[in-house]
């Protein structure tokens, strides 16, 4: 009568089709929610989920109802001291009275909160632009090289012999080798053992057992030819009984010339180099921030330097951050002042490169660390102070940097060329590379076309 | 049979091996009260799985819609978060009839759940009378399986957007898309797309080029009958849309269709939750109770078991934290033992307040409770002054004129009566849902349509939401939709319209 089925392994994400409805039909809510939460974060902190809240009404689903109004009366269990007739200040509103069974009451007016993961934040936080999976491996030449293990193979030196792996290889040899030799010195040896028994039996019950099994063997043969027995048998079992110790000795002795180990079962590790890259690196993040730089030109940068980020966390191990923000003069902060605090002043490009290069050689040299320069900037630049940073990237700065990329954070319609890209633009280097960036959803595709140079 | 049984098992482990003996013991104990199931499913599943039938309203195969996405995410969060467990159970009014256990659960917790929803849950389904009359068990499945392939094949033709916003329209009128008095047909899906084809076929047959060439086509004269439409108001306003709308597409047709039968489907689900909590968790004491005596079941396996029926059936006071009004496991609960403690115990008041069933077999009186009543004749009828006290209710009039709150009746004598009225009504569907008919088509006008919202002791409804709703309709209808507020005697005090 009971039916019990195991469903467990059914599919499990049934509803994940459905989750994915939501998000779709709310994406601009959750994006705005996503957009809070980027300037909350720090760069380090952006790759993983987060939680969004929508608030609650923009998803409800109306249904009729009734308001508040009219006569009604409600039935509450654990009346303590009320006696018919008692008044009660009427609650305040907004509480929903004491709650009750209505469906709908048990909907709580707070945002609806939920979480991201970690793909589906990236995803909202490019605004639906496919992570860089693409580029992941090429950037940059690895100069260094790790040995791996890579399986196993039959020649190698000796200290690299892998004694277990050679002795499976043995032991599967020898199985295969004596499989069938072992099976006939297990036949022969049951039939010198029947012989055996033939040849002890007494002389004289030997005749009548003849006399008795040929008899049967007459009679056999009407009921059941098969069991015959063979009566002459019997008089040469001690003849047969050597013949079969000869082969048990001979089987045996092919059994012996299987060796234990052969040559051909040894194994040896291999170990193979393989190009590794120097698994430290050292982002820069260059920042004009004197007033020209507005909240929406910051947030383009942010995202920029976090997409950087998020590329070099995929290929090494540690990334490091410097933030060095300039007006006219350069200093390095921590993340939070560099991309929250405002200040006022000109603009000095030179001196910001002047100390990134300071803070590279100082702390970064050795040449154990990739460095990679990030710099955001409106472009503005004062006199000859475009011409000379241009002439110090090339001359001190690239040479030390694994890549360089300038982005210019302009409104889209402002085309013209600002001074500092001017000066830029005589740059040639194959680690250099800049581009304009006007609104959130361009920040990708620069991103790509920026790196692409090296991906070639 | 011996009452020295050893017990089945000792451990809180479940393998399939014990759930099949457990659930023949308690098949064996459910024989011997009488339950009449339908053949009961069970299967095993995770809690995952478990997330993902819950956002499906609990059933098992449900048409793709984002608020099933949103149901999810909000039960997935608050269980991760560790806020809400996991109902013990879901099962499905089908038949056979499926329940679900958790991996996770113990086996106690198992036992408990075959006692419940495969026994308890599963002969309210057979033998109540909403259940017999409102819905199918034979065909759900199969019907369930028609609607989410029909969405899917919609969503294909005519786009994911379109046909979400039909499902959303629909989903906001869901309340209003039962009928009350009529029995549906049954459900069948192989007839659903017969008649599909059909209604294509028919269009196709009447299709003639020529009509597009007669020159003012558009200037049909009208037939000048005037007069009301519909003569009588319809109370099915999904019903209505889905044969009378001017403007839906024939597979919109069926969408409405569609969501409209799934709410008929739980329409008597609605009205028996007291009675079915009840009856369920009243039968799982019972039966569970039952194996404990025939020595079948441990101590421990007893003091787990009635920790969590305990914390089933609590119902916490209306000044206490966590109160969300009754609680439909307790009251119903406490119901069905008090009736069988009335025909067991009878005391003189139960002898003056139920002088039927005072002393009688409460196996009898039971199931005849079961069968024949919905929650609001239930509490009518069968709440006992004894339970009033236990529970200590008392009902607050919160009138307009007024301006503070009433104690209107406690658990007193002169009270019972007045208080066990007051429960059955705030139970009864048609006093939480506002009643609201279509009451006029302007077929050979402007096509509008006129809802009228009956305002029952001028109890208004929530505008804001009211003309959300009233949006979603005019874009079933595709033409002004009016929503009149009648007072009992007819005058319209009020109305909300809404132009697509």
């Amino acid at each position: 009568m009971i039916n019990l089925i195991d469903r467990r392994l059914n599919g499990r994400n049934k509803s994940a089709a459905n989750r994915e409805r939501f998000l779709r039909r709310y994406k601009e809510q959750i994006r705005r929610s996503v957009q809070d939460m980027v300037t909350e974060r720090s760069i380090t902190d952006m790759e993983r989920g987060g939680e969004v809240s929508i608030p609650a009404r923009d998803i409800a689903e109306p249904q009729f109802h009734m308001g508040p109004g009219g006569d009604r009366e409600r039935v509450h269990p654990g009346n303590r001291e009320f006696q018919k007739g008692d008044a009660i200040a009427r609650p305040e509103s907004g509480g929903g009275g004491a709650g009750g069974s209505q469906p709908g009451s048990g909907e709580s007016v707070d945002d609806f909160v939920f979480s991201l993961s970690r793909d589906e934040f990236l995803d909202l936080f490019f605004d639906d632009l496919e992570l860089p999976r693409l580029l992941r491996t090429s950037l940059g030449q690895a100069k260094r090289h790790k040995w791996t293990n890579a399986g196993f193979v039959s020649e190698g030196a000796p200290c690299n012999l892998s004694v277990s792996r050679t002795l499976k290889t043995a032991l599967g040899r020898r199985i295969a080798l004596s499989g069938q030799v072992r099976r006939q010195i297990d036949q022969t040896e049951r039939r010198l053992e029947l012989a055996l028994l033939a040849q002890e039996s007494d002389e004289a019950i030997r005749t009548s057992v003849a006399n008795e099994a040929r008899a049967a063997a007459e009679a056999g043969r009407i009921i059941a030819p098969s069991r015959d027995i063979d009566a002459p048998a019997t008089f040469e079992a001690s003849e047969a009984s050597k013949v079969l110790t000869a082969e048990l000795d001979r089987l045996r002795d092919r059994l012996r010339r299987v060796p234990f180990l052969d040559e051909l079962d040894l194994r040896y590790r291999n170990r193979v180099a393989v190009p590794a890259p120097v698994s430290r690196a050292v982002m820069f993040c260059l920042m004009d921030v004197s007033a020209s730089m507005d909240e929406a030109r910051k947030d383009l940068a942010k995202r920029f330097f976090t997409l950087l980020y998020l590329f070099l966390t995929r290929k090494y191990e540690r990334v490091e951050l410097v933030f060095i923000r300039h007006t006219d003069n350069a200093e390095e902060v921590d993340e939070k002042t560099f991309f929250n605090d405002p200040k006022s002043g000109g603009t000095v490009v030179y001196t910001a490169l002047e100390l990134a290069h300071q803070v590279a050689t100082e702390r970064y040299g050795g040449g154990d660390w990739n460095v990679y320069l990030a710099q955001a900037s409106d472009g503005d630049a004062f006199g000859a102070d475009a011409g000379k940073s241009a002439r110090f990237l090339a001359d001190c700065l690239l040479p030390l940097a694994r890549y360089f990329a300038y982005i210019e954070v302009r409104s889209a319609d402002d085309r013209r060329a600002s001074s500092l890209w001017a000066g830029y633009e005589a740059l040639d280097a194959d680690n250099f590379a800049m581009r304009h960036v006007g609104e959130r959803s361009e920040i990708y595709p620069v991103f790509r076309e920026l790196f692409s140079k090296e991906a070639a | 049979m011996s009452l020295q049984a050893q017990p089945i098992s000792t451990g809180s482990d479940w393998t399939f091996d014990l759930i099949e003996r457990y659930e023949a013991e308690i098949r064996v104990c459910a024989g011997e009260f009488g339950l009449d199931t339908y053949p009961n499913q069970i299967e095993v599943i995770t809690s995952e799985q478990m997330l993902d039938a819950y956002a499906s309203t609990g059933l098992p195969i449900g048409y793709q819609h984002w608020s099933y996405g949103k149901q999810f995410i909000a039960n997935e969060q608050s269980y991760r978060k560790g806020q809400q467990g996991l109902a013990y159970e879901i099962v499905i009014n089908s038949n056979p009839c499926i329940a679900y256990l958790m991996e996770e659960n113990s086996m106690m917790m198992q036992a408990l759940v075959i006692a419940h929803a495969s026994y308890g849950h599963n002969s309210f389904f057979k033998g109540n009378y909403l259940f017999r009359q409102w819905t199918h068990a034979d065909g759900i499945l199969d019907y369930l399986n028609f609607a989410r392939r029909y969405v899917m094949d919609c969503e294909e033709r005519y786009g994911v957007i379109a046909v979400e916003e039909t499902l959303d329209s629909c989903h906001a009128l869901m309340n209003q898309g039962v009928h009350r008095y009529r029995r549906p047909a049954p459900l069948s899906a192989k007839a659903e797309l017969e008649r599909i084809d059909a209604r294509r076929e028919h269009a196709r047959m009447r299709y003639n080029d020529l009509w597009r060439t007669v020159p003012g086509a558009a200037a049909i004269a009208s037939s000048g009958a005037q007069g009301v439409f519909p003569a009588e108001p319809e109370e099915n306003i999904l019903y209505f849309v889905e044969k009378y709308s001017p403007k839906l597409e024939p597979w919109q047709r069926e969408i409405v269709r569609i969501v409209r039968k799934l709410a008929q489907y739980f329409y008597p689900q609605g009205q028996t939750k007291v009675m079915n909590e009840g009856w369920a968790t009243f039968w799982h004491y019972t039966l569970l109770n039952r194996l404990y005596d025939k020595g079948l079941v441990t101590d421990g396996f007893m003091v787990e078991f009635l920790q969590s029926h305990t914390n089933v059936v609590t119902q916490r006071g209306f000044d206490e934290r966590g109160y969300s009004g009754m609680n439909p496991y307790a009251l119903g609960f406490a119901m069905m033992q008090d009736l069988r403690r009335i025909c067991e115990h009878p005391e003189p008041e139960d002898r003056r307040w139920f002088p039927d069933i005072a002393g009688g077999d409460w196996m009898k009186v039971l199931d005849f409770a079961m069968r024949n009543f919905k929650d609001e004749s239930f509490i009518g009828q069968y709440l006992s002054p004894k339970l009033i006290r236990e529970f200590h209710l008392f009902a607050v009039a919160d009138h307009q004129s007024n301006s503070h709150l009433e104690i209107d009746s406690i658990h007193d004598d002169a009270g019972y009566a007045r208080v066990r009225r007051l429960l059955a009504e705030q139970n009864k569907r048609d006093t939480i849902l506002p009643d609201i008919q279509v009451s006029r088509y302007e077929r050979d006008g402007d096509r509008s349509l006129v809802l009228q919202h009956q305002r029952l002791r001028d109890r208004a409804l929530d505008t804001a939401e009211a003309r959300e709703v009233l949006r979603h309709l005019a874009r079933l209808w595709g033409f002004r939709v009016k929503l009149e507020a009648v007072n009992e005697t007819g005058r319209v005090l009020d109305y909300l319209e809404c132009v697509p």
